[in-house]
C-alpha cells in the first residue's frame, strides 16, 4: 500500500493535522482484500446500510411516537394516516428490523461455513456475537413499542425470564419493569434503550471493522494470504460489487415495504394491548423462533431425569439456560473447532455436518412458531439436543478425525487458470 | 456443481423457510375462501363506488355496535366525498362541546352538544368500553378500524365471518346468547347475524345481498386499516423499476470492471 499525495490544499492541510483521508483510503479505498470473494461477502458492508437506515428511520418515528401506554398504540396509527410518508418510514423501519435478521443469519451462516471465526479472526467472531446480542435485545425492545397484544405479551414472557436468575431474579424483573407488571414505566424504559442500543452497535461494529481490517477477510478458500497475487484493492471491485448486492437487496427489502409490509408481522400487534386478555398463542418475531423452540424444549419433568441438576435448576431457569448458551457457545467456536482448515469446500465431513445444523435451525425455527405439544415439543428437543450435539460433540471431534482435501498453494492459484498473467492487467 | 446446487437449494430454503413462517394466533376455525379483493396484488387499488357502499353499509348496521375510531370524517374525502358531502355527513351527528364561555360542559346534567365537522372522529355507538359491554350481554364489540390487518387472512375472513353463519350443528350446545359461526375461533361468538337481504338500499342501484353488503363493507374496512394502499402501491412500482433497471446497470458496470481482472 502506497501512502496517497493529496493534491487539493484544503484537503492536504486536513489531513496534515487529522489524516482522515489517509485512513479513508488505507480502508475502504486501497484495503487489500481477497481477490476470491464470492456473493457471501456482500453482508457485511449490507449490514451496515441497514443500520443506518434502521437508525435514520427510527430518529423520524421518534419525532412522532409518543412512548405513554395509553397514547403509544394510536401515536403509531398517527404516524401511519397522518405524518407525510409517515406509512413508508415506519414500513422501512419495521421490514428493516426483519431483513436486518435475514441478512446477519446468512453473514453468520457464511462464516461458519468459510470458518471465518479461526486464528487469527476469534476475536473479530466475538464482538460480531456481542453485535448479535445487541441487535436482539434493540429488536425486542423496539417490538414492545407500538404497544399492541404481541408487543405486551412478548414483553411480559421475556422480561418473566430473568426471574430465573438466582436470588436477584424477582428484583431485576421489577427493575426491568420499574414496577410490578409491564405497564407505563416499562414502555418509557424500553423506549428510551431501543433508542440507546444502536448507538452502541454503532460503537462495536467500528471494532468489529478495526479487527477486521488488522488481518483482513478470510475467503472462500480459507487460505491465508500469501502475496500481492492473492490480494486487490477493495475500490472499485468490492465498492462495485458491493452496490450491486445493495440494488438486489434494495428491490427484496422495499419489494415487502411496498407490497407486503406485514408479511413478517403478527395480526395481533395491530390490536391494542389488553394486560387482561392473553392471545392464544404468544409468540416472539420469527428471527426469535429458534431460541423460543429451545427456551421451551427443557422438559417439565427434566428434574426427576437428572437428579442431580435439580437442587440447582428447574426446568424454566434450564430452559433459560440452554437458550442464552445456544448463542454464547458460539463464542467459543474458534476453540471447540479443533481443524486446521477454515473453509468447508476442503472438509468432506464437516460440509454434511455444516448443513444438518443450518436444517437443523431451521426445523427449531418452525417448532418456535408451533404450541409446544405433541410432536412438535419432540421434534423441538431432539433439535435442540442435536443443536448442543453439534457444537459441543461433533465439532471437536470431526476435526480431529476428519480427513481433509488437498488445499491449494495460494489463493490466486486456486481461481486463476494456469498459464494466465494478470499482474499487469490488475495494475492496469 | 451438486454442491453448488445444493447450497442455493438450502439457501433458498432457509429464507422461505422463515418467510413462510406465519402463525395462526387466532386458534383453529375453518378456512376462509380467497376472494379476488380489487386492492390485491401489486396493481391493486381501492373501488371508490365500493367503498362509499361500503361506507353505507357501516354507518347503518355495523355502527349500532362497532366503532371506527380511528377515522376521522375528513379521511371520507379519500373514498370520494366531496367536503360539502362531508361536512353534511358529520353535521347529521352531535358530538360534546367542551366548556363553553362560561366554563360549563353540561346543563341540566345534559352534555352540551354541538353538530360534528370534518376534523371530528367517526363517532362511537358508546361512550367506553363499559358501556358497550353492559348494552352487549358482556361481550366488547371490538373496533373495525384496524380490523382487515388484526385478524390472519384479515379481509377474506371477515367477509366469510359476515356471510357464515349456520344453525348450528347438532352435536353443539352453544352457550347463552352466542351465535354458531364456523369461521369464528371455537364457532361460537357473541354478534347475531348482522346482515339480512336489503338491510340498505343503495342509491347506486346495486341489489344489496348479503354477499353484497359483506363485500362492500370488507372493502371498507381494507380501507380504514390501510389508507394509504393504493399510493404505497402505486410508488411501489416506480420504486421498483426503478431500482430493477438501476441494479443491472450496476451488475453491467461491475462485470465491465471486474472483468479486467480476468
Amino acid at each position: 500500500m502506497t501512502k496517497p499525495v493529496w493534491k487539493n490544499p484544503v484537503v492536504k492541510w486536513i489531513d496534515h493535522r487529522l489524516p482522515i483521508f489517509t485512513f479513508i483510503d488505507h480502508s475502504a479505498i486501497q484495503h487489500p482484500t481477497p481477490r476470491n470473494l464470492n456473493y457471501f461477502w456482500n453482508f457485511g458492508s449490507l449490514l451496515g446500510f441497514i443500520l443506518v437506515v434502521m437508525i435514520a428511520s427510527g430518529i423520524i418515528l421518534s419525532m412522532n411516537y409518543t412512548a405513554n401506554a395509553s397514547l403509544a398504540f394510536d401515536s403509531v396509527e398517527r404516524i401511519m394516516r397522518d405524518v407525510n410518508y409517515g406509512w413508508l418510514i415506519r414500513y422501512v423501519h419495521m421490514n428493516g428490523a426483519s431483513m436486518f435478521f435475514i441478512i446477519v443469519y446468512l453473514h453468520i451462516f457464511r462464516g461458519l461455513y468459510y470458518g471465518s471465526y479461526k486464528q487469527p479472526r476469534e476475536l473479530l467472531w466475538i464482538i460480531g456475537i456481542l453485535i448479535f446480542l445487541t441487535m436482539m435485545a434493540t429488536a425486542f425492545l423496539g417490538y414492545v413499542l407500538p404497544w399492541g397484544q404481541m408487543s405486551f405479551w412478548g414483553a411480559t414472557v421475556i422480561t418473566n425470564l430473568f426471574s430465573v436468575i438466582p436470588f436477584f431474579g424477582d428484583t431485576i424483573v421489577t427493575w426491568l419493569w420499574s414496577g410490578f407488571s409491564v405497564d407505563n414505566p416499562t414502555l418509557n424504559k424500553f423506549f428510551s434503550l431501543h433508542y440507546l442500543l444502536p448507538f452502541i452497535i454503532f460503537g462495536l461494529v467500528f471494532i468489529h471493522l478495526w479487527a477486521l481490517h488488522t488481518h483482513g477477510s478470510n475467503n472462500p478458500t480459507g487460505l491465508d494470504v500469501k502475496g500481492d497475487k492473492d490480494e486487490i484493492p477493495f475500490h472499485p471491485y468490492y465498492t462495485v460489487k458491493d452496490a450491486f448486492g445493495l440494488g438486489f437487496f434494495l428491490v427484496i427489502f422495499l419489494g415487502f415495504v411496498f407490497f407486503a409490509p406485514n408479511f413478517f408481522g403478527e395480526p395481533d400487534n395491530y390490536i391494542e394491548a389488553n394486560p387482561l386478555v392473553t392471545p392464544p398463542h404468544i409468540v416472539p418475531e420469527w428471527y426469535f423462533l429458534p431460541y423460543y423452540a429451545i427456551l421451551r424444549a427443557v422438559p417439565d419433568n427434566f428434574i426427576d431425569v437428572w437428579g442431580w441438576l435439580p437442587v440447582i435448576i428447574p426446568a424454566k431457569t434450564a430452559g433459560v439456560i440452554c437458550m442464552f448458551a445456544s448463542i454464547l457457545l458460539l463464542a467459543a467456536l474458534p476453540w471447540l473447532d479443533t481443524s486446521k482448515v477454515r473453509s468447508a469446500n476442503y472438509r468432506p465431513t464437516y460440509f454434511w455436518l455444516y448443513w444438518i445444523f443450518l436444517i437443523n435451525t431451521i426445523i427449531l425455527g418452525f417448532v418456535g412458531a408451533k404450541p409446544a405439544e405433541g410432536a412438535w415439543l419432540l421434534i423441538g428437543r431432539l433439535a435442540t439436543l442435536y443443536y448442543f450435539l453439534h457444537l459441543l460433540v461433533l465439532i471437536p471431534l470431526v476435526g480431529r478425525f476428519e480427513k481433509t482435501k488437498p488445499l491449494p498453494n495460494s489463493i490466486s492459484s486456486a481461481v486463476i487458470p494456469a498459464g494466465t498473467t494478470d499482474e499487469e492487467s490488475v495494475n492496469a | 456443481m451438486l454442491k453448488r446446487n445444493f447450497i442455493i437449494f438450502f439457501t433458498v430454503a432457509t429464507i422461505s423457510g422463515f418467510f413462510g413462517n406465519i402463525v395462526n394466533a387466532a386458534g383453529v376455525a375453518m378456512k376462509p375462501g380467497e376472494y379476488a379483493w380489487s386492492t390485491n396484488g401489486v396493481f391493486g387499488s381501492f373501488d371508490r363506488k365500493q367503498l362509499k357502499r361500503g361506507w353505507q353499509v357501516y354507518t347503518e348496521v355495523c355502527a349500532g355496535c362497532h366503532s371506527v375510531r380511528l377515522i376521522y370524517y375528513r379521511n371520507l374525502a379519500e373514498i370520494g366525498f366531496s367536503s360539502s358531502e362531508i361536512k353534511k355527513i358529520a353535521a347529521s351527528v352531535e358530538v360534546p362541546a367542551g366548556p363553553n364561555e362560561d366554563g360549563e360542559t353540561h346543563k341540566d346534567d345534559e352534555p352540551i352538544m354541538r353538530p360534528a365537522k370534518a376534523f371530528d372522529k367517526v363517532i362511537s355507538p358508546y361512550p367506553n368500553k363499559i358501556a358497550a359491554r353492559a348494552a352487549n350481554g358482556g361481550a366488547l364489540p371490538p373496533d373495525l378500524s384496524l380490523m382487515t390487518k388484526a385478524r390472519i387472512n384479515g379481509p377474506n375472513y371477515v367477509h366469510a365471518l359476515l356471510t357464515g353463519f349456520k344453525e348450528a350443528p347438532s352435536g353443539l350446545k352453544l352457550s347463552d346468547g352466542m351465535y354458531y359461526n364456523p369461521y369464528y375461533p371455537g364457532g361460537q361468538i357473541a354478534m347475531a347475524a348482522p346482515l339480512s337481504a336489503e338491510a340498505v338500499e343503495y342509491s347506486d342501484g346495486t341489489k344489496a345481498t348479503v354477499e353484497q353488503m359483506s363485500k362492500d363493507v370488507t372493502a371498507f374496512l381494507i380501507w380504514t386499516a390501510e389508507p394509504e394502499l393504493e399510493e404505497r402501491k402505486r410508488l411501489g412500482i416506480k420504486v421498483i423499476f426503478f431500482l430493477i433497471i438501476f441494479t443491472a446497470m450496476l451488475y453491467a458496470v461491475k462485470r465491465q470492471i471486474w472483468s479486467k481482472l480476468n
